[in-house]
């Protein structure tokens, strides 16, 4: 009887090299993949023309291939805010639940195998070598809160660990199994070499906006001005573009920086006012908050020409829209650099 | 089984196009034909791939107007 076992595929390196590691041992592998709304990969990319060049690729979908096996890529938004909004466990130095990230994962694929009739779960989890959720006391916790218990097995550091179901079952041979640990990357890459890996994905750090400092402060100050923890899709991806910059509570403005990101934000004209320079060529700016005062409407104005070409004019043209519903000219001259306060620039 | 379903996947970055692909071609029988419109530019690279890799068909692919459309056909194993 051949055994089936799923494996969370992030799309990096270790966790192509624990499906393989099992999969030569004979078992069938078929891949998951979570999407959060958080993920870096591709967005960036898909936006800013800068990125345009730049091949472009589902690292996760490019590791099945490799593997051979298939993926099924399971939208997890709606129910990943309760993991990000109420981390049980803690976050790490940016707004990153890593620890309930992993168990809320494992738990996931643990649904899924119940629901497909598989045997065990693989993932490509090293000890030590992450410092939130990879540490060798939160490999039980992990099992243990997930509902997976011993059919969690981890291919590259099993040997550390204690024997999981498929080993004492005889499903795996723990003796082909690995015993790495630690924050080195060498043991994976040579195991990559000896399975002729070479375009794998190297992620600087790490796959998730919420491990980036910038994004999860522009996160904190979406939290903190609307007095309640929460979010949308369309707020977590509109915190990927652009210069936020908030003049007051009332309001932010969302500063296009490239042409990409002037188009991007232009599929959000009818859910947002919009300032766009007419007599120079600018950016498009999304207004988050409630409707502008006319002070407030010069203010926004002045700053979003500050990111114009005529930065330097007497006076810059604008138009204010509304939601498409109202549109109308406006004239200001722009701030100066120093007119822009340090506090109103959230990222 | 002549009958196109069609999906429009505009405005949505990858991996929605392929997640909303791959939620439809799960409800289908094997043949059925599913089309695709998508203005990611990733699309290009990934519904093919995961087409690939879960045993479906590009019928047909092409870029208008920077949009990109696929015709997908279900393989017939889809356990």
């Amino acid at each position: 009887m051949t055994r089936k076992a799923v494996a969370l595929i992030s799309g990096g390196l270790d966790s192509l090299l624990a499906a393989r590691l099992v999969q030569q041992q004979g078992i069938q592998v078929e891949g998951i993949n979570f999407y959060t709304g958080f993920c870096v990969e591709g967005h960036t990319h898909a936006i800013r023309n800068r990125d345009r060049g730049r091949v472009k690729r589902n690292n996760a979908l490019w590791v099945a291939e490799q593997l051979g096996i298939k993926l099924h890529i399971i939208d997890i938004v709606e129910e990943y805010k309760d993991v990000v909004i109420n981390s049980k466990h803690g976050y790490g130095a940016n707004l990153n639940p890593c620890l309930d990230c992993k168990i809320f994962m494992v738990r996931k694929a643990h649904e899924w195998l119940r629901a497909n009739d598989f045997d065990f779960i693989i993932t490509g989890e090293v000890i030590g070598q992450r410092p939130k959720s990879q540490r060798k006391r939160c490999m039980p916790v992990i099992a243990q809160e997930s509902g997976a218990e011993d059919l969690l097995l981890r291919p590259l550091c099993a040997q550390n660990l204690a024997p999981t179901l498929p080993e004492r079952e005889g499903w795996i041979e723990r003796a082909q199994l690995r015993d790495f640990s630690g924050r080195s990357r060498k043991p994976q890459m040579a195991l990559a070499g000896e399975f002729g890996f070479e375009d794998y994905a190297q992620p600087a750090g790490g796959c998730c906006f919420l491990t980036d400092q910038t994004y999860s402060v522009k996160l904190q100050d979406l939290w903190d001005n609307r007095g309640r923890r929460g979010y949308e899709l369309d707020d977590i991806m509109l915190l990927k573009v652009g210069r936020h910059i908030r003049p007051s509570r009332d309001f932010k403005l969302i500063i296009a920086r490239e042409e990409g990101e002037t188009n991007f934000l232009s599929g959000y004209r009818h859910q947002f006012q919009t300032i766009k320079t007419v007599s120079h060529a600018g950016p498009l700016a999304l207004v988050e908050g409630e409707p502008l005062d006319a002070e407030q409407l010069e203010l926004a104005c002045a700053i979003t020409a500050r990111f114009s070409k005529g930065r330097d004019a007497d006076s810059v043209e604008l138009r204010f829209s509304d939601r498409e519903q109202d549109s109308r000219s406006i004239h200001v001259k722009p701030l100066a650099a120093d007119q822009i306060e340090a506090d109103w620039i959230v990222a | 089984m002549n009958e196109i379903i069609e999906l429009d996947a505009r405005r949505l970055f990858c991996p929605l196009p392929v997640i909303r692909l791959q939620n439809c071609i799960n409800k289908q029988v094997a043949g059925a034909r599913v089309r695709i419109v998508a203005t990611d530019p990733g699309s290009m690279n990934d519904i093919p791939t995961w087409c690939r890799i879960n045993g479906h068909q590009v019928l047909q692919s092409e870029e208008r107007d920077k949009e990109y459309i696929f015709l997908v056909q279900k393989g017939a194993d889809d356990s």
